[in-house]
């Protein structure tokens, strides 16, 4: 037993690290916090992380398959634009509407998919392409910010439940037990992460290669608009925001390699990946309670990045000792 | 050994084939990989396929993987034709096939490695205990049940990885294992623990098809041995039946293929070598090299495949990490510290990779930037490039190689297999190298364009350079050089001077026949 717990821990790591180095930073912040850990702080915590985790998890399963999606950051906005108008009239029509979205998510990445697979085109290229193609029909659905969402529904998922525990956190634990759990065990979540830690070897052992990369584009894609989904509950409305959207796909790259999941793909978790959004964002939280001007924030994000970047590439260097070339 | 390896096979015809190969051929470009090829199978038996270099066991068994499709030829299972698309048809038929890369993934556990292509599973998701389970198991079957199943495969050894893969291939309960240079990584303890299974496994009534250039591995093992040579099967034969020698003579058994330059009377001179190596060392990669090229010279390094000659270029260029020993330059001690120091005018040392695309070239570039590459500190002053002599030396290069290009703003990419070769070597004239090394730089080209660099070559050397030459030819290793090195498994087993670099003489020193328990040294003179 002992020796199955060393290798599990040597399977985590990554995962595990991430979440020590979040609770970490979290404890720091609400210590420092003036009216420390209560109800209220930890409810606007959990909504300001929770969005960047969702799209991070989306960025994760393409990134375990060694591709890269920078169109999540886009269909997250195009969910949340297309929310304003379906997730609408009451419970009953509400839940269409998220189930409608949920399926324009799911599409968008599938698309991005097919295109990889069939196209052969490189996962960058593409998604930067299908990223602007998705932006553009988020503003042809919304010229100008507005519209509406089903304001029971958006409190429920904001707000607390038995007034203590964030709904949003709730929410997110849901999607892992509902989307990453069966994923991770599943026989085409190992072939996501054979292909992408050897794609040959996963082809010589017989692993359906273009199955697990079909699944790992379409779930990004259907996480990606929870994101959206979830940007709707929060603002109440829709904004095709760009700015926005570029932001959060750069932010859940940052946030995947924090979270311990490797860019070169075949290893790592969602889980890591949530907890790498969390410790991003609570670098922001921590700068204010530490009554850092805002205009830092930035760059110590970036210096918090590059530490972790570093850390990962600590192995490689002992690596290229023995052999520089292939290194 | 003999004796007792014919007394155990069983008359093949009280037996019917589980798995034919009839005419199978295969080209690649223009290259013939197979031409009609012929194998038989049988259960219970283990079938030896044995070849040099590019002889076309790799594509055979690739063929019968799976991996490639014939372009001619049939294939039958029990009698009945059978075709594979992919990897996964020739595995639900029953063949699991161990290949010398190997096909595990590094970042997943042993036993998600075992069960990798077919895992137990219960409404879509993986039964984590049936897969322990059947890891177990197919680790104990392979001998190997001191491998931890939860443990990455990227933390084990090599050695390791590959009894990982033979039990991988045995979890899938095969009819035909392939075992393709298996034993090539293992260590001692491990290939004894192989030879007890795989003779365990001929009784169970599996056929193994086993491919090794160690002789006594396959004295020890085989029952039956086919014989590969330029893609065509030459001779089928129940082991014990011919002796090495005879063996040997089947594996070459062809003529001199192309015309090389006549070499420059050689006298040992008095200056001191160009190139001084003692005692290199490097992990288990390089054992104890030591050897002298002097100026003038071409020194070729001869053996298998993946013997260390490859390492010990990279080596001596200064690429590889934690080597010992001492390189000396001129009769002086020198340490390389890479390949801009290698390219120092006091070395002056170039290597022509094996792999042009990605190490010797930048394909998008112009026949120009490539040429000019390793010069530029010369063509340049105060880091500006010196547009006029670069366009003076490129043109030089161009018309001695005969480079055929239109014009030298191509990219390099547009030229052919043999022009991007010569482009390669020409890169590295353009520093009028001291010493130059060669990994195996005429592969993959047409016959004109090789003779075109054996030339050049020879005008190097006796323009007074030294040259270390690897390559898997071995017409070129006869026809070319002056000394031949024959590296087994990382040491210098043998040298080879003048009218002794034979043929026969490499392939015998390359098998290590010496060794081998049931070779005898007279018998292959004696056929010399």
């Amino acid at each position: 037993m002992m020796v199955d717990a060393r290798y599990w821990l040597r399977q985590n790591a990554g995962t595990l690290a991430a979440f020590a180095a979040f609770v970490a930073m979290f404890v720091l912040y609400t210590a420092n916090h003036p009216a420390g850990l209560n109800a209220n702080v930890a409810q606007t915590a959990a909504n300001k992380g929770v969005i960047l985790a969702l799209v991070a998890m989306a960025q994760t399963f393409v990134v375990l398959t060694s591709g890269i999606d920078l169109s999540v950051g886009m269909v997250m906005v195009l969910a949340n634009c297309m929310a304003s108008y379906v997730v609408v009239g009451g419970i009953a029509g509400a839940t269409l509407g998220v189930a409608a979205v949920l399926a324009a998510g799911a599409a968008c990445g599938a698309i991005n998919g097919l295109i990889v697979i069939f196209g052969r085109l490189q996962p960058i290229v593409t998604t930067i392409a299908t990223g602007a193609v998705y932006y553009g029909i988020a503003l042809a659905l919304r010229p100008v910010p507005g519209g509406d969402v089903e304001s029971t529904l958006a409190d429920a998922v904001t707000g607390r439940i038995a007034g203590v525990v964030p709904s949003s956190i709730v929410l997110l634990a849901a999607v892992v037990a509902i989307v990453w759990w069966p994923f991770r065990r599943s026989v085409v979540g190992r072939a996501v992460y054979a292909v992408g830690s050897a794609e040959v070897a996963a082809y010589m052992s017989g692993v359906p290669i273009r199955r697990a990369k079909l699944v790992a584009y379409t779930l990004s894609g259907l996480l990606a608009s929870v994101a959206g989904l979830f940007v709707t509950f929060v603002t109440y409305s829709g904004e095709a925001s760009a700015a926005g959207g570029s932001t959060y796909t750069l932010y859940s790259i940052a946030a995947v390699v924090l979270g311990g999941v490797s860019l070169f793909g075949g290893s790592g978790s969602a889980i890591g990946a949530i907890f790498g959004a969390l410790m991003f964002r609570t670098i922001g939280d921590l700068l204010f309670v530490f009554n850092v001007e805002p205009l830092w924030q930035p760059l110590f994000q970036g210096l918090v990045l590059l530490g972790a970047v570093c850390l990962g590439s600590w192995r490689l260097l002992r690596i290229r000792n023995r052999l520089e070339l292939y290194g | 050994m003999r004796d007792a390896g014919a007394a155990e096979s069983p008359p093949p015809s009280s037996n019917p084939a589980l798995f034919e190969m009839r005419g199978v051929s295969k080209r690649y470009g223009g290259v013939r990989a197979l031409q009609a090829a012929d194998l038989t199978i049988h259960a219970g038996r283990i079938h030896a396929v044995l070849g040099e270099n590019g002889a076309g066991k790799s594509t055979l068994i690739k063929i019968m993987a799976g991996v490639v499709a014939p372009d001619e030829g049939r294939m039958l299972l029990d009698g009945e034709p059978v075709k594979f698309a992919s990897p996964s048809d020739a595995q639900a038929a029953g063949i699991a096939c161990i290949f010398q890369e190997l096909s595990l993934i590094p970042d997943l556990s042993v036993a998600d490695n075992i069960s990798i292509s077919d895992p137990p599973h219960r409404f879509g998701l993986i039964d984590a205990r049936a897969q322990r389970r059947i890891a177990e198991a197919a680790l104990a079957r392979a001998g190997a049940d001191n491998i931890h199943p939860a443990a990455l495969v990227k933390d084990l050894s090599l050695s390791r990885r590959q009894m990982v893969e033979i039990a991988k291939a045995l979890a899938r309960k095969p009819r035909i294992l392939i075992l393709d240079e298996a034993t090539s990584a293992l260590t001692a303890a491990d290939v004894e623990r192989i030879y007890a299974v795989l003779k365990r496994l001929r009784a169970e009534g599996l056929a193994l098809v086993y491919i090794s250039h160690r002789m006594h591995e396959i004295a020890e093992l085989a029952d039956e041995c086919t014989v590969f040579r330029n893609g065509v099967s030459v001779a089928s034969y129940p082991a014990g039946a011919r002796t090495d020698a005879e063996i040997v003579e089947l594996m070459i058994g062809r003529e001199l293929s192309a015309e090389f330059p006549p070499r420059a009377p050689h006298a040992p001179p008095d200056a001191p070598p160009r190139i001084s190596v003692e005692r290199l060392n490097w992990g288990d990669g390089l054992r104890d090299i030591s050897f002298r090229v002097h100026a003038g010279e071409v020194v070729g390094l001869g053996g298998l495949d993946g013997q260390g000659q490859r390492e010990l270029l990279l080596a001596l260029f200064g690429v590889l990490r934690g080597t010992s020993g001492r390189v000396s330059i001129d009769g002086e001690a020198v340490h390389i510290a890479g390949p801009s120091d290698a390219k120092r005018r006091a070395i002056g040392m170039a290597l022509i990779p094996e792999d042009r695309k990605s190490e010797g070239l930048m394909l998008p570039m112009s026949v120009r930037d490539n040429l000019s590459f390793a010069a530029l500190d010369s063509l340049s002053r105060m880091g500006i490039i010196d547009r006029a002599s670069e366009r003076d030396a490129v043109a030089r290069i161009v018309r001695l190689l005969a480079i055929r290009t239109n014009g030298t703003d191509v990219p390099a990419g547009a030229l052919s297999g043999g022009n991007q070769q010569k482009l390669v070597i020409g890169k590295w004239l353009m520093v009028s190298p001291r010493i130059l090394l060669l990994d195996d730089p005429t592969r993959g080209i047409d016959v004109g364009t090789k003779q075109e660099i054996y030339q050049l070559l020879r005008e190097l050397a006796r323009g007074g350079a030294a040259i270390l030459f690897y390559t898997t030819d071995l017409d070129e290793l006869v026809g070319c050089c002056d000394r031949v090195l024959v590296m087994v498994e990382g040491a210098i087993r043998r040298e080879l001077t003048g009218g002794e670099i034979t043929e026969h003489a490499l392939v015998s020193s390359a098998l290590d026949l010496a060794a081998a328990p049931a070779a005898s040294g007279a018998e292959v003179r004696l056929a010399s």
